[in-house]
């Protein structure tokens, strides 16, 4: 580790520090409904879309109906975008004339995009048309990212709000987080990254001669336009298979500071939105220093043991002050690839910019245990928020009653419906992963496509299942998921980590709502303190920690400690 | 008050014995299932034995193994149905003597109300509305109204007060409760309540939990136990493939050991044993609530709402002064208050009588009122002692009302009445300007020194202001303190007017009051709170009382209640001391610190015990995993059997604590939890370290693996 590494890390922070607070009170204007800067251009946009639509934005939703139109878009964006991805042979702006995607694999990616996971069994560059790549895919990172904003703020409102019988209008929610908040911001990060060096271009690929006198096919595209909307919206899914670690889609230092600004700063910045329309900023505050604490902690352990190095490779003549550098880009170094690691993973982005299967036993342990504690770090745009709320339920509820009351969280009491939904909530994710991979460890034909032997492999198939229920989309490499089984499973994984998760989440928030919110007093259990920060962090980590130690004891836990013991496999 | 109560000691082989073979009982798994995280051990624990009678017969495996963490898994079970039997065991002997004082009543039923001629049934056998006659010496046969008569009653057998209570017709003192012994003159009750249904038998089933049913938290939390269990279950099973990979095959008898270990039995086996302990501990202070919730409600509670009088202030109004207005003599006035005071059965009645006929030397009116006295006609002999007016009829008796707040007596022409001075005013019909200023000055002279004044009227004609004194208890200010540190708000009730009310309440530091309060008032108050989202407690023993006691979170009605009150509240004082709220409250929140605190300490157990059995579980498939083996324990049999036998007696260890419940200390909520996470969370990671280490010395010591 070096004090330069910790500087560029440090300043990431700060950048993201400084934009939360303007870009959360301006966010929680939109949602309210105010007027804003865009409102003179965008407004009568916005208006004409409800006048299509047939959608009165002045009508309420209660949680069911809220749920349901949820519900019903995705499964309408899920349905045309595996029609775009069965039928490109078809449709137009497919210069290099790519077939249609076979159907296991539509069907994967077209989940994955709907769920905002974009996991990745396609090669972008070689799989999939301008077409498919624009109207399908970054329309999903668009609308995905939004329908996760439109249910964190059905959550935020059920707080906000004491004895109300709606959460908001998802029509007017998922218009106004597309129009005020994504698009605006996708254009300017679009042109400053074109600036750092990305293509945006619709020409097909440029064909060059190498020095050997090889022909060379140098895939080109709308990147940029893409790539910023993928950070933004912490979806994660790369025009390039290789995704950040491309040239083309970070090609420097300064694309890579882009890149994790982009992804982190809505995230964030949604959780003061939070603070500021429950009333108490300070809560906001608090979410984001337990976001804070854990995401630096992920990034100093993956930078430490990458700095280390791997005493094997050292006995055999390697220098050690290098550390790993197996699977980073020299451009972007140890302290660059730690902190897009652990950001990637904490939030449900899944963009990378190096090879996690490549990390160190406990570097790579560090993105897998960051998505299985539920990706709330601060979590995907909206399900990161709605995920921390879950945890401070769970918090509230363990420890509230120590003061002598029963557990209320920002003036709302916790009672058995709310307890139901969480259980259901939180147990989706050690179902679906333990689950998968299980079953997968398990199939001969499923363990067939893993890329290495040992405990790895099994950290390959579980980081996939991992990946795919929180939503995430970073693949840790070497399996290869291009296959029936795991094209169906972890499309199923994402749905389950999506909406099995969101429904009862819905629920939670129509339940909220309806309760009278009660005035604090001295005897009321702090939310919004530094105890309650070190509370929220030990309950993430240790219910995170209980449900997964045992599966990354037999993968990346094991490789740690075999590696250090000079055992290979 | 009841001096502090003593808890029966925690050995007491009375208790522990018959709880021994209770726990066995308990073992039923249609009783197991309402407690899902022990059913989940007792099924784990039948098929683990299973295993170990196969090992036996087929003589693979290693049975001495199984065996033992089999015989260990029936402990854990044992030992949580043994914590529950405790609990149930303690109020046990009080459940008994109750049900003998019940068991040997019989009632003499009145043939006619009027008369005294009756005949002897069984108490089972008696209706609501029957009347009976309790003479000295003999019991009450069931709860209801005294309708004639005053006696002095016994009701040690209840509250376990020797000194015997007053108990007379009319007034918020006439309830009385069966069970209890009549020990001077006669009583004629109305009893109130069907056999079956009596405050003893509610009392009874209460103690014994007959009818406890899960309380809203408790069910939260059971379903957050449930959820924890599926999860630790869905990782355990999962882990059985995830092994398979290694080639590690895993065998049920260590899965189960290490579900067993991972799932909430800790606060699973105790939820049920701190539930009753907290309603033991209200009946030993004297408090019988109708309900869990009620219990746990009272932590809870935001607002107490406190009777400024016996509260905060001692006992009862006393009068001090007669002040009469120019023209007016004090005999004139002390006479008037005297008279209209007949039909006022309140202290402040009495006291103004006691006054007048006293210090002023005024003659008592010789005159029998029956009970239903309005309306009728009496003669009277009015007048002071020197010059009796000779019998007059009186033509209407008004008995004092809270909604009028006013009383008083019409003969011969006069209309006589005492009362709040703003009745009075309206009574008299005198416009506010014309209001006599030595009149006003008088009422305002009381007000400013903390007194309650009344005005004192013949018909349109205003004689003058009776001065009633109420002096605050010492030391209530410091727990009004203690209240606030706790976030509770204190808010006095009070009759008095504005002013009256304002001097009391700085007196006494409560943060609000309510004035001029009428039953309607209180409701209203109640009501306005509980819309912004607060929880009230009051305490309250009158039948004006009932709606608000009904309409409160915590309505507490003293035992010498009416019969109203007391249907009305779901706590009763047995002690009737108005305090006693803030100790209930300190019990409910007591009730649910353990809860929490037991929970917390639960999850924390877990870290140490996956460091004592993962690396146990796949030493031979990767040595390397010796590196998570922090306790250095002896070998890998050891260590699941020690975490297993780690977890069986901690909840042995913890069953003190789940009796007595975690101190409570009115600090406020932040330095609390900061207090307790110390306590139960991070010691709840480090105690099981030590533990199971220490628990495996023994093990290998012993060689039992």
């Amino acid at each position: 580790m070096s004090i330069i590494g910790w500087l560029q890390i440090s300043l990431l922070f700060i950048a993201v520090l400084i934009v939360i607070k303007p870009l959360g009170l301006y966010m929680a204007r939109v949602f309210s409904g105010e007027r804003n800067v865009f409102s003179p251009v965008l407004g009568p946009v916005e208006r004409g879309l409800y006048l299509a639509a047939g959608v009165d934005p002045n009508k309420e939703q209660g949680w069911l109906a809220y749920a349901m139109s949820m519900l019903a878009f995705s499964l309408a964006g899920f349905v045309s975008l595996y029609a775009i991805l069965r039928l490109q042979a078809y449709l137009p702006m497919n210069p290099q004339g790519f077939a249609g995607m076979p159907s296991d694999l539509a069907f994967n990616t077209a989940v994955s995009f709907v769920t905002n996971t974009n996991w990745q069994n396609y090669g972008g560059e070689t799989t999939l048309s301008h077409f498919s790549q624009m109207a399908g895919l970054t329309v999903h990172n668009f609308v995905s990212a939004a329908t996760g904003i439109a249910m964190a703020l059905a959550v935020t409102r059920a707080f906000a709000r004491s004895n109300a019988s709606t959460v908001g209008n998802f029509w007017v929610d998922l218009t106004r987080s597309t129009l005020y908040v994504l698009l605006p911001i996708a254009v300017v990060m679009a042109l400053a990254m074109v600036w750092t060096g990305l293509p945006q271009t619709f020409h097909a690929d440029l064909t060059a001669t190498t020095l050997e006198g090889a022909k060379q096919t140098i895939s080109l595209g709308p990147v940029a336009s893409q790539e910023a909307i993928k950070q933004l919206g912490t979806n994660g899914g790369g025009f390039f298979n290789v995704n950040a670690a491309h040239p083309f889609e970070n090609p420097t230092a300064l694309s890579n500071y882009l890149n994790i600004f982009a992804m982190l700063s809505i995230s964030a910045a949604l959780v003061y939105t939070f603070g500021q329309m429950v009333g108490n900023r300070r809560q906001g505050w608090a979410f984001i220093a337990v976001t804070g604490i854990l995401l630096i902690s992920g990034v100093a352990v993956v930078y430490w043991a990458e700095a280390q190095g791997n005493p094997i490779l050292t006995t055999l003549g390697l220098d050690a002050a290098q550390g790993n550098m197996e699977g980073k880009e020299v451009r972007f170094g140890q302290a660059m690839t730690a902190l897009y690691a652990a950001v990637t993973t904490g939030l449900s982005d899944g963009g990378v910019n190096g090879m996690h299967g490549s990390l160190t036993g406990i570097g790579g342990l560090v993105p897998m245990f960051l998505m299985q504690l539920g990706e709330v770090l601060p979590g995907g745009v909206g399900s990161g928020l709605y995920g921390m709320v879950v945890f401070a339920i769970l918090a509230v509820f363990v420890a509230g009653l120590m003061v002598g009351r029963t557990p209320e969280l920002l003036g709302k009491k916790i009672e058995s419906r709310e307890m139901k939904y969480a259980m259901f909530a939180v147990l989706i994710l050690p179902v679906t992963i333990l689950g998968f991979a299980a079953v997968s460890a398990m199939l001969p034909f499923a363990v067939a496509s893993i890329g290495t032997a040992g405990p790895h492999g099994l950290s390959e198939i579980l980081y996939a299942f991992t990946s795919a229920a929180g939503n995430n989309g970073s693949a840790f490499g070497g399996l290869t998921g291009n296959t029936p089984w795991y094209n169906t499973t972890l499309g199923l994984a994402m749905l389950l980590g999506r909406f099995a998760y969101a429904v009862p989440v819905m629920a939670i928030a129509g339940s909220i709502a309806v309760k009278t919110r009660v005035p604090a007093s001295k005897g009321t259990f702090p939310t919004d303190t530094p105890l309650f920060v070190g509370l929220l962090v030990g309950i993430i980590l240790i219910l995170g920690g209980l449900q997964f130690f045992p599966a990354l004891a037999l993968g990346p836990i094991v490789e740690h400690f075999s590696m250090l013991a000079g055992q290979t496999f | 008050m009841s001096s502090k109560p003593v808890a029966p000691s925690l050995l007491d082989p009375a208790i522990l014995l018959p709880a021994v073979k209770a726990a066995f009982v308990k073992l039923d798994p249609r009783q197991l299932v309402r407690n899902p995280v022990i059913f989940v051990t007792e099924v784990v624990a039948a098929v683990v034995t299973g295993l170990f009678v196969r090992d036996l017969m087929t003589g693979t495996g290693s049975p001495l193994f199984s065996g033992q963490i089999a015989a260990w898994l029936w402990f854990t079970v044992l030992f949580a149905t043994f914590a529950e039997a405790v609990a149930e065991g303690r109020g046990k002997a009080q459940a008994d003597s109750l049900r003998r004082t019940k068991s040997e009543l019989t009632a003499r039923k009145l043939v006619s109300a009027e008369g005294r001629e009756t005949q002897t049934i069984p108490a089972t056998s008696l209706k609501v509305g029957d009347v009976v006659l309790v003479e000295a010496g003999e019991l009450i046969p069931g709860d209801g109204d005294v309708v004639e008569g005053v006696a002095s009653v016994n009701e040690s057998a209840i509250t376990g007060e020797s000194a015997p209570v007053i108990r007379e017709s009319g007034g918020d003192r006439s309830a009385v409760t069966g069970g209890t012994q009549v020990l001077s003159d006669w009583i004629k009750v109305r009893i109130g309540v069907a056999p079956g249904n009596t405050f003893v038998d509610r009392m009874i089933a209460l103690i014994e939990g007959a009818q406890r049913q899960k309380t809203p938290n408790e069910i939260a939390l059971s379903i957050l136990l449930s959820g924890l269990t599926l999860i630790f279950l869905v990782a355990v099973v999962t882990l059985w493939g995830l092994a398979g990979y290694s080639g590690t095959l895993l065998s049920v008898t260590v899965l189960s050991a290490l579900l067993v270990t991972l799932i909430p039995t800790t606060i699973g086996g105790l939820l049920s044993a701190i539930g009753i302990a907290g309603m033991d501990r209200l009946v030993r202070f004297n408090v019988i609530a109708t309900s869990g919730r009620a219990v746990e409600a009272a932590g809870d509670v935001d607002t107490l709402l406190l009777d400024k009088t016996g509260t905060i202030t001692f006992g009862n109004r006393m009068a001090a002064d007669f002040m009469p207005v120019p023209g007016v003599t004090e005999a004139e006035l002390a006479d008037a208050a005297l008279l209209a005071s007949l039909a006022d059965e309140t202290p402040e009645g009495r006291s103004i009588a006691a006054l007048a006929t006293g210090e002023f030397g005024r003659q008592a009116p010789a005159v029998s009122l029956p009970a239903s006295g309005k309306g009728e006609v009496v003669a009277l002999a009015v007048g002071g002692g020197t010059s009796p007016a000779g019998a007059t009829r009186i033509d209407a008796v008004i008995p004092f009302a809270a909604e009028t707040r006013l009383s008083g007596v019409d003969f011969g022409g006069r209309r006589l009445r005492k009362g709040a001075v703003d009745s009075i005013l309206k009574f008299t019909g005198i416009r506010d300007e014309n209001v006599p200023n030595e009149f006003r000055r008088a009422v305002d002279q009381v007000a400013r020194t903390g007194g309650t004044p009344l005005a004192v009227a013949d018909g349109p004609r205003l004689l003058g202001v009776i001065h009633l004194k109420d002096v605050v208890k010492p030391g209530i200010k410091e727990r009004f303190a203690a209240l606030r540190a706790m976030g509770i708000r204190t808010v006095m009730v009070t009759g008095d007017n504005p002013v009256t009310a304002a001097a009391i309440a700085s007196e006494a530091g409560v943060d609000d009051f309510l004035a001029e309060a009428t039953p309607e008032d209180k409701l209203a108050y109640i009501r306005k709170e509980q819309h912004g989202g607060r929880l009230i407690a009051m305490c309250g023993d009158g039948t004006n009382d009932a709606p608000a006691l009904a309409q409160a979170d915590v309505g507490v009605a003293m035992q010498t209640g009416t019969q109203a009150a007391r249907e009305a509240a779901n706590m009763v004082d047995l002690d009737s001391s108005p305090t006693k709220l803030i100790e209930i409250v300190e019990i409910g929140k007591q009730l649910l610190m353990t809860r929490g605190s037991l929970t917390t300490f639960s999850i924390a157990n877990d870290v140490a015990k996956y460091f004592a059995i993962i690396p146990a579980l796949f030493i031979t498939t990767y040595p390397a995993l010796a590196a998570l083996n922090v306790m250095n324990l002896g070998s890998p049999q050891s260590a699941i059997l020690s975490a297993v036998i780690f977890n069986a007696l901690i909840i042995v260890a913890l069953i003190p604590l789940a009796l007595k419940g975690v101190k409570y200390r009115p600090v406020g909520a932040a330095a609390l939890l900061r207090r307790n996470l110390l306590v139960y969370g991070l010691g709840g990671i480090l105690l099981p370290f030590a533990g199971i280490k220490l628990v495996d010395l023994a093990v290998n010591a012993l060689n039992l693996v």
